[in-house]
C-alpha cells in the first residue's frame, strides 16, 4: 500500500500541474507533494525495519524493490523533497526577475514530477524493458528543464544533452534487447524480461550474446553517468541548467544511471563468471577519475568545475563497483549516497552564490564569506566535504574503496592516492579563491538571500557529517543487504 | 518464396535505404527515404505477425509503426523544415557529407564489422537470423555515422529515428518483438522524442537563426561567460 | 554433340537477330511514358536495313584499325552472346562460359572502338574515347567483383555452373544477392551507355561519350557497330533477368524446356524494359564528373555484397 502510495504521489503531482496556474500555490504544491512522498517512504522505511524483508514484488513482478532500489527510492524522494525547498524560494525570485515566466513555472513543476516518478519507477522495475523506458523518460523530462532559461547558451546545452543520451540510451535499449534474446532459450518469454529471473537463471544465459549484450548496455548507461569518453554533454548541461535542475541532474540522475549499470553488473557477472564487466567498468572508472581530476583544475566556470568533479566521482564509484570484492562494493554504495546528497547541497549552494555575484566565473566570485557568511560558509563546508575531507561521509568511502584496492590492485592504488590528492589540491585552491579576500564591490548589489534557500543545503551537509561519525545499524544493514547483491547469494 | 525470403528481402532493403539515406544531402530526399524506410519494417513486422499467427501483438506493432513512422513523423518533420528555412533545405557540406564514395566506404566498413560481430552469437544455423542481426547492429551504427557527418538539426533527428528502428528490427528477429507493455513505452518515448526535436527546432531557430548545428559553438571548454 | 551444337548456334542467331527489336521495344516503353506516339518496334531494323544499303565513307587518314573495328566489335558481341545463358540452360550447349573471359572480351571490343575512335584524329573521337575509358576503368573492376561474387557463391568462374548454382539454391533474397544485383543494374547502365551515365538519344557534344566515338563511321560500318550495342544492351538485361531474378532457366534439353525458359525470359525482358525506361524518365544525367561516383558505389556494393556473402553465408 504504501509502495503504491510513493510511486503514485508524483503521478498525481503531474496531473494537479497540469491545472494551477498560480505560482505561489505551483511552488507550495510542488513542496507539499514531495514532502509528502518522502514521508510515505519514511514509513515504507519503518516498515522495512521491523520485517525485514529481502525484497517486495508488485504488480505482477514488473516492479520489484530490494536493498538497492531501496536506497534510490530513499535518495530519490529525500532529494526531491529539499530541492523542492531549495526551488521554492528560487524559482519565485527568477519569476521576480523575469528569468522565466509563468508558463514555464508551470512546465518546470509538470516536469519536476514527471522526473521523480520516472526515477521511483526505474529504482523499483523488475522488467527490464520497464527500466529502460524510466530512465528514457527521466532524460525526456531533463531536457526541457535544461534549456528552462532559453538562452542561446542553455538551448545549445540541452540540445547536446537531448543528442547525446537519447542515441546512448538507444544502445543501452539494444543491449536489453539482446539478453532478452539471451534468455529465451532457458526462460519462457513473460518471464525473460524480468530481472529477478534472469539473475536467477543467470548461468542458463548465452555468454556470447552477454558480452555484447553488456557492452552495449555500458555504452548506453555509462554516456548517462557521465563516463569519460562519453562525457562531453554533462559540463554544458549542468553549466546551463537551473540551480535546482543542476541539483536533480547531479544528485538523482547520475544515480539512476549509475543504477542501471549496476543492475546489468551483477547480471552479467553471474552469467560470464570472468569478471568482464568489472574489467571495463575499472578501466573507465578510473580513466573518468584521473581525466576529470586533472581538467578540474583549469576551470573558469563554477558550475563546470563542480560537473567535473561529478564525473571525478562517478568514476571513483563505477572503479569501486568494478572492483568487486565486500569492501569495495560496501563504499561504492555508501559513497554513491554521500556523493548523492554532497553534490545537490553543492548545486543548491552555487545558486544561491550566483544570486549573489550575478555570474559563474570563478574569478569574480571573491569574499563571499563578507559578502554572505551562511552562503560562504556553506560553499566551504561543502568544498571540503567533496574533496573527502576527514569528518564527513566522503572520507570514509574514499578511505574504503582505497583499502578494497590496496587488496586486490595495489598499482591503481597509486593512481588513486595521486588522484585524491590532486583534486583535493584543486578544490582547496577554488575555495580559497571564492570564499575568501575581499568582495568586488564595483560590481552589482549584493541581494539578501532568504535563510529558506539555505535549509537544504545545510541539511545535507549535516547528514553527510553524522554519516562521516556514525552509522547507524539499519543504515548498515540495507547497505549490506544490497552489496550481498553483487557478492551472490 | 517463403515469409522467411520475404523477410530477408526486406532486411536487405532496410539495410540499403539507410545506406541511401547517409549519402544524400536534401532534407525532404532523406525524409521521404527514412518513410520509405519504416515502410519497409512495418512490412517485415506484418510478414513476422503472419509467421506466428497467433500474435496479434506484432500485427497491432505493424499498424502502429505505419502510424507513426511512415506518416506521422515524416510528415512532422518535412512540416517543421519548412516552415523553419525558408529555401530548399539540404545539409551543407562538411568534409564527409561532401565526399559519398568516402562515407560510403566508412558506412560499408561497419556494415563488415557487424557482421563479423554478430557472426560469433548465432545460436541458429537459420541464414535469416544471423544476417538479419547483423543488419539490425549496422543500421544502429550507420544512424550514429549519420548524427555525426550531418550537421542539420533534421538530419540529427533522422539518424536517432534510423537507430529506433535499427533497434526495433532487433527486437523483431530476435525476440518476435518486445513484450506488448514495452513495445508501448518505448513508442510512447520516441513520440515524446520527436515532439521534443519539434520543440528544439523552434528554439534553435529563434536561438541561432538556423537548424545547423555547426552553430552552436558557444559553450567549450573555458569559454567566457 | 551435335545437337548442342545446334541449339548453341540457333541460340545465338536468335539472340543477334532479337536484339534490335529489344530496344525497339523499349523505344516504344518510353515514348508510351512520356505521351509521345512511338515508331514501329521494328524501327531498329528499318534503321540498320538502311544503313547497310548507303554508301561508307572513310576519312583520308583512317588506318586498317578503323576499317577493322566494327568487325571486330560484332563479332566479339556476338560471341559473348553466345557464351551466355540465353534460353537454353548453358549446361545443354557447347561453349567456354568463364565470366572474366566475358569480360575480357568486352574490355577487347571496348578497346578496339576506343582505338578506332582516335584513329581519324578529329576532337570529338579522342574526347570520347577519353570518356569511355575513364568510364571504362571505374565499371570493369565493379563488373569483376559483381561477377566474382557470383563465382564465390557457386565455387566456380564458369557460368554454367554459376546458373545451374543459383538454379538449385534460392539466393534471391539475401542481402549479398541483392547488394551484387543492385550493383550489377548500375554497372550495367554505364556499360551500355543509359542515363543517368550516357544518353543514347543525342548527341550533345558536352556530354556524349560513346556518340561521340562512333561520328565518323557511316554506312555497314555504323550500322555494325549499332547492332553490336543492341546485342550488347540485351546481353546484359539477359544476364541479368537469368542470374539476378528468380524463376531461373529450367535445366533440360527440350523443346518444352526451351519453351517454357523462352517465355520466362521474354517477360523478365520486358519487365526490365519497363524498369529501365522508368529509371531513365525519372533520372537526369549525371554530371561526367558524378558519373565516378555512381561507380564507386557499384563497385563498393559489391564489394559488400561478396564480404557479407563470406562472411555470414558461408560456414
Amino acid at each position: 500500500m504504501i509502495f503504491y502510495a510513493i510511486l503514485l504521489t508524483p503521478l498525481l503531482g503531474i496531473i494537479l500541474f497540469s491545472f494551477i496556474r498560480k505560482a505561489r500555490w505551483a511552488v507550495s504544491i510542488n513542496l507539499f507533494i514531495s514532502t509528502v512522498n518522502f514521508i510515505a517512504m519514511i514509513l515504507l522505511l519503518m516498515r522495512w525495519q521491523t520485517t525485514p524483508s529481502f525484497f517486495i514484488l508488485h504488480a505482477h513482478e514488473q516492479l520489484y524493490l530490494d536493498a538497492l532500489g531501496l536506497i534510490g527510492w530513499t535518495l530519490t524522494t529525500f532529494i526531491g523533497m529539499t530541492t523542492a525547498l531549495f526551488s521554492y524560494g528560487y524559482m519565485l525570485q527568477n519569476l521576480q526577475e523575469r528569468r522565466i515566466t509563468l508558463k514555464r513555472l508551470q512546465l518546470y513543476h509538470l516536469f519536476y514530477q514527471s522526473f521523480i516518478f520516472s526515477l521511483l519507477i526505474a529504482f523499483s522495475a523488475n522488467n527490464i524493458g520497464l527500466l529502460w523506458v524510466a530512465i528514457e523518460g527521466a532524460t525526456l523530462a531533463t531536457v526541457l528543464l535544461v534549456s528552462l532559461y532559453r538562452t542561446p547558451e542553455a538551448i545549445e546545452a540541452a540540445w547536446k544533452y537531448f543528442i547525446i543520451c537519447i542515441v546512448g540510451i538507444a544502445l543501452a535499449l539494444f543491449g536489453t534487447i539482446l539478453i532478452y534474446f539471451a534468455a529465451q532459450t532457458s526462460l519462457d518469454p513473460s518471464h525473460a524480461i524480468l530481472w529477478n529471473a534472469l539473475a536467477l537463471h543467470a548461468k542458463t544465459l548465452n555468454p556470447s550474446i552477454m558480452i555484447l549484450a553488456f557492452v552495449f548496455l555500458f555504452v548506453g548507461y555509462g554516456t548517462k553517468a557521465g563516463l569519460v569518453p562519453f562525457h562531453f554533454w554533462l559540463p554544458d548541461a549542468y553549466s546551463e541548467s537551473p540551480g535546482p535542475v543542476a541539483a536533480l541532474l547531479s544528485g538523482l540522475l547520475l544515480n539512476v544511471a549509475l543504477y542501471a549499470l549496476l543492475r546489468f553488473q551483477i547480471l552479467t557477472n553471474l552469467s560470464l563468471q570472468n569478471g568482464l564487466a568489472n574489467h571495463l567498468m575499472i578501466v573507465f572508472g578510473l580513466l573518468s577519475f584521473v581525466f576529470a581530476s586533472l581538467t578540474l583544475h583549469h576551470q573558469q566556470n563554477i558550475k563546470r568545475m563542480f560537473s567535473y568533479s561529478s564525473i571525478e566521482h562517478v568514476g571513483i564509484m563505477t572503479f569501486a563497483f568494478g572492483l568487486g570484492n565486500a569492501v569495495a562494493i560496501l563504499s561504492g554504495l555508501f559513497y554513491l549516497i554521500i556523493h548523492a546528497l554532497i553534490k545537490s547541497a553543492i548545486f543548491t549552494t552555487v545558486g544561491n552564490v550566483m544570486h549573489l555575484t550575478h555570474t559563474q566565473k570563478i574569478e569574480k566570485i571573491r569574499g563571499l564569506l563578507k559578502l554572505n557568511p551562511w552562503v560562504g560558509w556553506l560553499l566551504i563546508v561543502a568544498l571540503f566535504a567533496i574533496a573527502g575531507a576527514p569528518p564527513f561521509g566522503l572520507f570514509i568511502g574514499e578511505v574504503g574503496v582505497f583499502l578494497a584496492t590496496l587488496q586486490t590492485d595495489p598499482y591503481l592504488a597509486i593512481i588513486l592516492g595521486l588522484g585524491f590528492l590532486v583534486v583535493f589540491a584543486a578544490l582547496l585552491r577554488y575555495m580559497q579563491s571564492m570564499a575568501l579576500g575581499n568582495p568586488d564591490k564595483t560590481a552589482y548589489p549584493t541581494p539578501p538571500i532568504a535563510k529558506i534557500n539555505l535549509v537544504p543545503a545545510g541539511l545535507h551537509l549535516l547528514i553527510v557529517l553524522i554519516l562521516g561519525l556514525y552509522i547507524p545499524s539499519f543504515f548498515m544493514q540495507i547497505l549490506k543487504q544490497a552489496a550481498s547483491l553483487f557478492i551472490g547469494q | 518464396m517463403n515469409a522467411n525470403a520475404i523477410q530477408l528481402l526486406l532486411s536487405a532493403l532496410l539495410l540499403l535505404t539507410t545506406f541511401i539515406l547517409l549519402i544524400q544531402r536534401r532534407i525532404d530526399s532523406m525524409i521521404y527515404t527514412y518513410a520509405w524506410q519504416s515502410a519497409f519494417l512495418s512490412l517485415a513486422t506484418l510478414a513476422a505477425s503472419f509467421i506466428t499467427p497467433y500474435q496479434w501483438d506484432l500485427f497491432f506493432s505493424a499498424l502502429l509503426i505505419f502510424a507513426l513512422k511512415v506518416i506521422f513523423i515524416p510528415w512532422f518533420l518535412r512540416y517543421l523544415s519548412h516552415r523553419l528555412s525558408s529555401k530548399n533545405p539540404s545539409d551543407n557540406a562538411t568534409s564527409l557529407v561532401a565526399r559519398p564514395f568516402l562515407l560510403s566506404m566508412i558506412a560499408s566498413a561497419l556494415v563488415l564489422f557487424s557482421y563479423n560481430l554478430t557472426h560469433s552469437l548465432r545460436t541458429s544455423t537459420q541464414l535469416f537470423s544471423s544476417n538479419a542481426i547483423a543488419i539490425a547492429l549496422s543500421i544502429i551504427l550507420l544512424g550514429m555515422l549519420l548524427i555525426i557527418t550531418h550537421r542539420k538539426a533534421v538530419s540529427h533527428a533522422l539518424g536517432f529515428m534510423v537507430i529506433e528502428n535499427g533497434i526495433f528490427f532487433a527486437a523483431l528477429i530476435l525476440t518476435r518483438g518486445m513484450p506488448m507493455k514495452i513495445e508501448l513505452g518505448i513508442a510512447f518515448d520516441v513520440l515524446v522524442a520527436i515532439i521534443l526535436f519539434g520543440v528544439f527546432f523552434f528554439h534553435l531557430n529563434t536561438s541561432i537563426d538556423s537548424l545547423d548545428v555547426d552553430s552552436l559553438n558557444r559553450l567549450r571548454e573555458g569559454t567566457e561567460l | 554433340m551435335m545437337n548442342r551444337l545446334l541449339y548453341s548456334l540457333l541460340q545465338t542467331g536468335l539472340f543477334v537477330f532479337i536484339a534490335p527489336l529489344f530496344v525497339g521495344i523499349v523505344k516504344m516503353f518510353k515514348c508510351w511514358l512520356q505521351n509521345r506516339s512511338a515508331p514501329s518496334v521494328f524501327q531498329c531494323y528499318r534503321d540498320l536495313r538502311k544503313l547497310f544499303h548507303k554508301q561508307t565513307i572513310l576519312a583520308h587518314h583512317a588506318s586498317w584499325i578503323f576499317r577493322f573495328a566494327p568487325y571486330l566489335i560484332f563479332s566479339i558481341t556476338a560471341l559473348i552472346a553466345s557464351a551466355i545463358p540465353f534460353i537454353v540452360s548453358p549446361s545443354q550447349t557447347v561453349g567456354f562460359t568463364d565470366v572474366i573471359l566475358i569480360a575480357g572480351l568486352f574490355g577487347l571490343s571496348r578497346f578496339f572502338l576506343a582505338l578506332a575512335a582516335l584513329d581519324i584524329g578529329t576532337s570529338f573521337g579522342g574526347m570520347g574515347a577519353s570518356r569511355e575509358m575513364t568510364v571504362a576503368t571505374l565499371a570493369e573492376p565493379a563488373l569483376m567483383i559483381a561477377f566474382f561474387s557470383l563465382a564465390m557463391m557457386a565455387s566456380s568462374t564458369r557460368l554454367d555452373i554459376i546458373t545451374t548454382y543459383l538454379s538449385t539454391h534460392s539466393l534471391w533474397f539475401n542481402p549479398s544477392m541483392l547488394f551484387v544485383a543492385l550493383a550489377f543494374a548500375m554497372i550495367a547502365v554505364a556499360e551500355t551507355g543509359r542515363i543517368p551515365v550516357d544518353n543514347p538519344a543525342t548527341h550533345l557534344e558536352l556530354t556524349m561519350i560513346h556518340e561521340a566515338m562512333i561520328l565518323e563511321y557511316s554506312g555497314r560500318h555504323l550500322a555494325l557497330i549499332e547492332w553490336a550495342a543492341q546485342i550488347k544492351l540485351l546481353i546484359y538485361t539477359i544476364l541479368f533477368a537469368n542470374l539476378f531474378l528468380p524463376f531461373p532457366l529450367i535445366n533440360q534439353l527440350s523443346l518444352s524446356a526451351i519453351g517454357l525458359n523462352g517465355g520466362i525470359v521474354i517477360i523478365k525482358c520486358l519487365l526490365l524494359a519497363w524498369v529501365l525506361v522508368l529509371a531513365e524518365t525519372h533520372l537526369a544525367k549525371l554530371r561526367l564528373f558524378r558519373v565516378p561516383l555512381l561507380l564507386n558505389m557499384a563497385f563498393l556494393l559489391c564489394l559488400l555484397g561478396l564480404l557479407i556473402h563470406v562472411i555470414a553465408e558461408v560456414a
